[in-house]
């Protein structure tokens, strides 16, 4: 056990060796893994009869831009001070920026989770109930000033999803009963309570089984006009990145919950509160996980509808582990997540190949990064050390 | 980790005394919701013969609903006394009356005054259990050789699909039933082979087959599938397999003894399991290599190989989950059409113990609430079926809290071994 902790903080060190010391290390494996995993789908593609450089020109256009549309709209601005021609040409980026924030906010969720040895399997859920209290906040009250009106729908959100992080967690610290279990059991109540609001209490006409609008005091402010869906929404994912860094690595109470994620036994040998850190980082969990809802609402869609969530909760895993459950590593992870979520959109309608090629460069991706071994014999790297590549604590214990 | 179970008194007296007043209250809860609201001379029909079954036709179970329900209320009323004066050794019988008398007064007063078709439901029970027990199995085997296997779900998103393919194109279903295990069991070698020879975190690789297998079915699903269902994706389904004579036993029959070779296979697999793993030295060196693979080592144990083949076969038992969802069922692939029964077949296994029989137990819940929930949306019970639905997550809940409480995994779950 003493072992596995000591090897836990070495690889603590070297995932915040992202700030100094070893940028090259902590990056060639990701990236590498990466660039190996779109080959591979690459390869998909090619077995599947498409062209497989058509359709990454597609991805790449569909999630950054085409250059000369950006080259011509920054000409046709400068010359004429028209900028609808730009503000167009800047909406794939600005659309992948869009699709990354709600990854930013789950993903942060999960990795919190793992820096606890708890593992939220519930950020689907979560998600669900944050952005159904940020829509009735955002539809029911009304007349408010945007000042308060927003912040409160932002609130409520989080403090939903935070509620149905909290329950598993205190079940596990209080009773022991599994997080993982409990996560997914709140995840199918979250799902049949949606049904019944959004076919019900929530409804907004008899046809849709969608939320109405929520008013616009209650949205995210956008930064540009109506086709570029880009929100203020990007901004506090970024911000809750620094800050649940700043909790992590910075504050006592943050050593408190890695220290239980390393070693609850010594951690509880050293006087810390096992039960308090427990439901302390699934209500904050929860809470991140309720605001990627919160962000999605707010900002993009304005109402909720049966099947909103769509896997969000399940790719955040996937975040938190490709970020190596660091704050920044998940932001990363997620802008990467959103480009090519983003892009494929273009690529599925361009080069007619189905959106769900990503799920496969996804899984492909995440195996690379967590057997670098793979890499390194790909690639004949042999200068990089031995990463530590347990992460999860397993069903915890 | 420190599984020591050192009786305490105190502990035991709390224990008892909770438990009887759980089922006090739930006597009380049963004359509110049901009670009160039962006509005093309604009567609820269970029908118990199921249509185009073979078993021997017997009259319907006609019960005036209000005694029944007071029976029920009797019956836990005076077990939950009983608890609390005395106390009832086996909690397992305990839990097995509160939820007994809570169903069967929630279904006299849901269907008084109508025909609610008990067989037909125990048997759609079982059916819906199967792949949720399959996945718990899965589970089982390969937990207890210490390794995770959380791309269950992906396993049998991938092998449904092959099945379904393999049974199309080949116009047999046995050969689309053998792809779909041996596509399981070198799915499952992958993962060993991550996890085993290169330490992948478990749960990482888990999460990654679960992401490659929706990603994966779906590309083929919509790049071929879709616009060859006939000649790729339309197999038809295994046939019900009546058991001579007893298939002819009311009730028992329908339930048991006439279904598919798939449902047959899951109840021989969780007998044969179950006597693999505790009365054999193979599961002796299963569990051994779970719980201490150094000590396991030590004695000689071949601690890789063990997992190795634990984790093919767990993938084998996914295969045949997979093809479950369609040439055992509907005979053609949806996508993402496993709807996260992997993982509640995870939550199966852990509810159970990782014990199989145990997992199997807990299978039967969730099979149950989901065949539940269909029947009583046709007898337009006045509860929304959403909370009908959610019913079974919440008892799961309940039932880890107070009951199962603190789930102790093989005690090397999920970690890397090195020599």
């Amino acid at each position: 056990m003493s072992q596995t902790a000591s090897s836990k903080e070495k690889k603590e060190q070297t995932s915040e060796g992202i700030g100094g010391g070893s940028l090259r290390e902590a990056l060639i494996v990701p990236a590498l893994a990466v660039i190996t995993g779109l080959i591979l789908g690459g390869i998909v593609m090619a077995l599947s009869g498409s062209n497989p450089f058509q359709a990454y020109a597609a991805l790449f256009a569909g999630s950054f831009g085409s250059p000369t549309d950006i080259i011509n709209g920054l000409q046709i601005y400068f010359a004429t001070g028209d900028n609808a021609e730009l503000v167009r040409s800047m909406y794939p980026f600005t659309e992948s920026l869009v699709t990354a924030t709600p990854y930013i906010f789950a993903g942060l969720s999960v990795a919190l989770g793992f820096r606890a040895g708890l593992f939220n399997i519930g950020a689907e859920g979560q998600f669900f109930i944050g952005a159904l209290c940020s829509a009735f906040v955002g539809y029911s009250i009304k007349g408010l000033p945007m000042i308060i009106h927003l912040p409160l729908a932002l609130l409520a959100g989080a403090l939903g999803g935070a509620v149905w992080g909290m329950i598993p967690g205190y079940l596990k610290a209080r009773f022991g009963a599994h997080e993982v279990v409990n996560t997914i059991m709140m995840n199918w109540i979250a799902f049949r309570l949606s049904d019944w609001l959004l076919t019900g209490p929530m409804q907004a006409s008899n046809f849709r089984p969608v939320t109405p609008n929520v008013q616009a005091s209650a949205e995210l402010p956008r930064f540009f006009e109506d086709p570029l869906r880009f929100n203020l929404g990007f901004f506090i994912a970024l911000f809750f990145a620094y800050f649940i860094y700043w909790f992590l690595f910075k504050t006592t109470l943050g050593f408190e919950v890695r220290s239980v994620g390393a070693n609850p036994d010594a951690a509880k040998y050293a006087g810390m509160n096992i039960i308090k850190n427990f439901v302390l980082v699934m209500f904050m969990a929860g809470a991140l996980a309720g605001l990627a809802g919160t962000a999605q609402v707010l900002g993009v869609d304005h109402w909720v509808g049966q099947g909103f969530s769509a896997g969000y909760g399940f790719d955040a895993i996937a975040l938190a582990l490709l970020g190596k459950s660091h704050p920044f590593g998940v932001v990363l992870s997620a802008l990467l997540f959103g480009f090519l979520r983003s892009g494929a959109t273009n690529m599925q309608s361009i080069a007619g190949i189905p959106i769900d090629i990503i799920s496969i460069i996804q899984g492909l991706v995440i195996v690379f990064i967590a057997a670098p071994a793979i890499i390194r014999w790909l690639y004949r790297i042999r200068s990089l050390k031995i990463e530590e590549t347990v992460l999860t604590r397993g069903w915890g214990k | 980790m420190t599984n020591t179970t050192i009786i305490n008194p105190e502990a035991e007296k709390r224990k008892r005394i909770s438990y009887g007043m759980t089922l006090l209250v739930t006597g009380i809860l049963i004359y509110l919701f049901f009670g009160v609201n039962t006509q005093a001379g309604a009567q609820t029909t269970f029908g118990l013969n199921l249509l185009g079954s073979q078993a021997i036709p017997v009259a319907d179970l006609i019960i005036p609903a209000q005694t029944a329900i007071y029976l029920m209320i009797t019956i836990v009323v005076f077990v939950g006394a009983y608890q609390l004066a005395r106390g009832v050794r086996s909690t397992g019988l305990l839990i097995g009356i509160l939820a007994f008398t809570f169903v069967a007064s929630f279904l006299t007063w849901a269907a008084q005054d109508k025909s609610f078709n008990l067989t037909g439901m125990l048997s759609s029970s079982l059916v819906r259990a199967t792949p949720i027990a399959l996945a718990a199995l899965c589970g089982v085997l390969s937990e207890r050789a210490a390794v995770i296997n959380i791309g269950v779900e992906g396993i049998m998103l991938m092998t449904a699909q092959a099945a379904v393919v393999v049974a199309t194109v080949t116009q047999n279903l046995y050969i689309g039933l053998i792809a779909a295990i041996l596509l399981g069991g070198l799915v499952a070698a992958f993962h060993a082979f991550l996890v085993i020879r290169f330490k992948v975190d478990q749960i990482v690789s888990g999460v990654a087959i679960n992401i490659f297998g929706a990603g994966f079915t779906s590309f083929i699903s919509s790049k071929f599938l879709q616009s060859a269902t006939d000649t790729l994706n339309n197999s038809g389904t295994f046939p019900i397999i009546s058991i001579p004579l007893l298939s002819k036993i009311p009730v028992i029959g329908p339930t048991l003894f006439e279904n598919n070779i798939i449902v047959y296979l899951t109840l021989i697999l969780v007998i044969v399991i179950h006597i693999l793993l505790f009365y054999t030295p193979w599961g002796l060196r299963t569990r051994a290599v779970g719980e201490h693979p150094k000590a396991a080592d030590t004695l000689g144990v071949n601690v890789y190989l063990t997992r190795y083949v634990n984790v093919i076969l767990s993938g084998m038992i996914a295969g045949l989950g997979g093809a479950y969802f369609t040439i055992g069922s509907v005979g053609r692939f949806d996508e993402l059409m496993t709807a996260g029964k992997g993982f509640i077949g995870l939550a199966a296994m852990i509810f159970g113990k990782w014990n199989p029989i145990g997992a199997y137990a807990s299978s039967l819940i969730f099979g149950f609430a989901d065949s539940l929930q269909v029947k009583l949306q046709i007898l337009r019970v006045p509860i929304p079926s959403e909370f009908l639905l959610m019913a079974p997550y919440i008892v799961t809940m309940i039932i880890l809290t107070g009951v199962v409480g603190r789930a102790i995994p093989p005690a090397a779950d999920g970690q890397p071994y090195e020599k």
